[in-house]
């Protein structure tokens, strides 16, 4: 098992079943920030929210969730260092324009940006919303839980920070969609679940999903910046 | 028809005297070259002005000359061998290039590939992996033998295309990781879809991974580049089924 761990393949299954599940994670994130376009009063939106925060999400599977992120941000660091030291002189000119795409050849890089949205993101909800508890409340059917669609609509809409906000939003969507591009039919090919004619079938699932993540994250904040 | 002249070129070439020292960029002019030059040919004509001019010709590799024997490399402009798809240095013409370029010319770069003199890399680790498990150990008998045992013509011809693979490292060249997968996978396909070679199969793709990660290559990261520059356009479906046969011969474990 340990010599499974330690191989090149073995780092890279870990690295392609903790994407995927990050790939589905972000669907499932998708839908519920969807909830925020469907009804303007932010019921919809505070009741998902109100779900996800139940016991057992929150202390099963939010655990995981961490868990997975880290797998994959440490194994894609390991990897990266490995890739740096096999060539350890560069080449003066090299020319990978025509053979590979520009995400796939960064997408340490982008994953690395991508990081950076998502810590600031966490501080902007995930803290207020679930540790600090920061958040405006609300009486909903006789229980009080918490207005996390007042807190999103404010961070968006008020002032010049509403629109630096949504800026950065739309960005970090955009860098998202371009690591899922690759990231996507790549974790695939590394479990071994390709052939040439599932490659391009792969391909072009990963490149839609890219464009239906990024568009959809790319299309919330924009919506509540002018229509909220 | 007569080629085209090409009448000014600039090469800027690696020159390093052996493994231990330190190597450079040296340019040289060289004049009047036919657009049906090969490549490897205008190095010639260039090492023969170097050494009328009392100088020490560049050392390169080279055998065959007709694109089947793996030996030339060169990292060309930027790409592994040069300015053209599906072919290996001996097989590209000067006709390629433009009046008075400049044509920088590099060995391959890669830690498991060091460099032995200006542009001769060390290839042997190659011929470890396939050392540690690309061949098979049963006697298969003669032709008729071979012939007794039925194979889909898809199998066949699978086989055959990762076969086509003459281990010139271009792919560890190409790859912004050094990674040998490409060569790795193609060595493990042409006998993993056969059923001479079914036998060894767990053995041999957990045996050539784990000499290949021991010799220092990087790791694939599927960026495609490798089956785009490969002189025999082995696609990286290879490595897929590489991925399959290791992932369930450690399984089985």
């Amino acid at each position: 098992m340990s010599s499974f761990l330690s191989s090149s393949i073995g780092k890279k299954l870990i690295m392609s079943l903790s994407g995927l599940f990050l790939v589905l994670f972000l669907l499932v994130h998708l839908i519920l920030n969807s909830f925020l376009m469907f009804d303007s009063t932010g019921e919809l939106f505070n009741a998902g929210a109100h779900f996800m925060a139940m016991p057992v999400i929150r202390f099963g599977l939010q655990p995981v969730l961490f868990g997975g992120f880290i797998v994959h941000i440490i194994y894609a660091i390991i990897l990266t260092l490995q890739n740096q030291k096999a060539r350890p002189q560069k080449y003066a000119s090299q020319n990978l324009g025509n053979s590979s795409t520009w995400s796939s050849r960064n997408m340490f890089v982008l994953g690395g940006l991508v990081l950076v949205f998502i810590v600031m993101h966490l501080m902007h909800f995930f803290v207020p919303m679930q540790i600090t508890g920061e958040v405006p409340m609300k009486m909903v059917d006789g229980v009080e839980i918490h207005d996390g669609a007042a807190l999103v609509k404010a961070l968006f809409t008020t002032g010049t920070f509403g629109i630096v906000y949504t800026c950065i939003y739309v960005v970090g969507a955009i860098l998202l969609g371009l690591h899922l591009a690759h990231g996507f039919w790549s974790s695939f090919q590394s479990i071994g679940m390709s052939n040439n004619i599932w490659r391009a079938r792969l391909e072009r699932a990963g490149y839609i999903y890219a464009i239906f993540i990024a568009g959809g994250f790319t299309i919330i904040p924009l919506y509540l910046h002018f229509f909220a | 028809m007569a080629d085209k002249i090409i009448k000014n070129l600039t090469i800027k070439v690696w020159r390093q005297k052996n493994a231990k020292t330190a190597g450079k960029f040296e340019t040289y002019k060289i004049n009047d070259i036919s657009g049906g030059t090969s490549f490897l040919e205008m190095l010639d004509i260039l090492n023969e002005q170097l050494i009328n001019d009392g100088q020490e010709p560049i050392a390169f590799d080279h055998d065959c000359r007709e694109g089947i024997c793996g030996m030339c490399s060169l990292f060309i402009n930027g790409r592994a061998h040069g300015p053209d798809d599906d072919i290996t240095t001996c097989q590209l013409h000067m006709r390629k290039f433009k009046e008075g370029e400049t044509i920088t010319i590099e060995p391959w770069r890669a830690g498991a590939f060091p460099v032995i003199k200006d542009l001769i890399v060390d290839r042997t680790a190659f011929e470890k992996v396939l050392q540690a498990g690309g061949y098979i150990s049963v006697n298969t008998g003669g032709v008729p033998d071979g012939n007794a045992i039925p194979i889909s013509q898809d199998d066949a011809e699978e086989a055959m295309d990762a076969a086509a693979c003459i281990g010139c490292g271009a792919c560890v060249a190409t790859c912004k990781n050094s990674s040998a997968m490409l060569f790795v996978s193609a060595k493990v396909s042409h006998l993993a879809k056969l059923p001479q070679g079914r036998v060894e199969a767990s053995r041999r793709a957990k045996n050539m991974v784990a000499k290949m990660d021991e010799l220092g290559f990087g790791n694939c990261t599927n960026t495609g580049a490798c089956e785009v520059e490969c002189p025999k356009g082995i696609s990286i479906a290879n490595i897929a089924r590489l991925n399959r046969e290791f992932l369930a011969a450690k399984i089985k474990d």
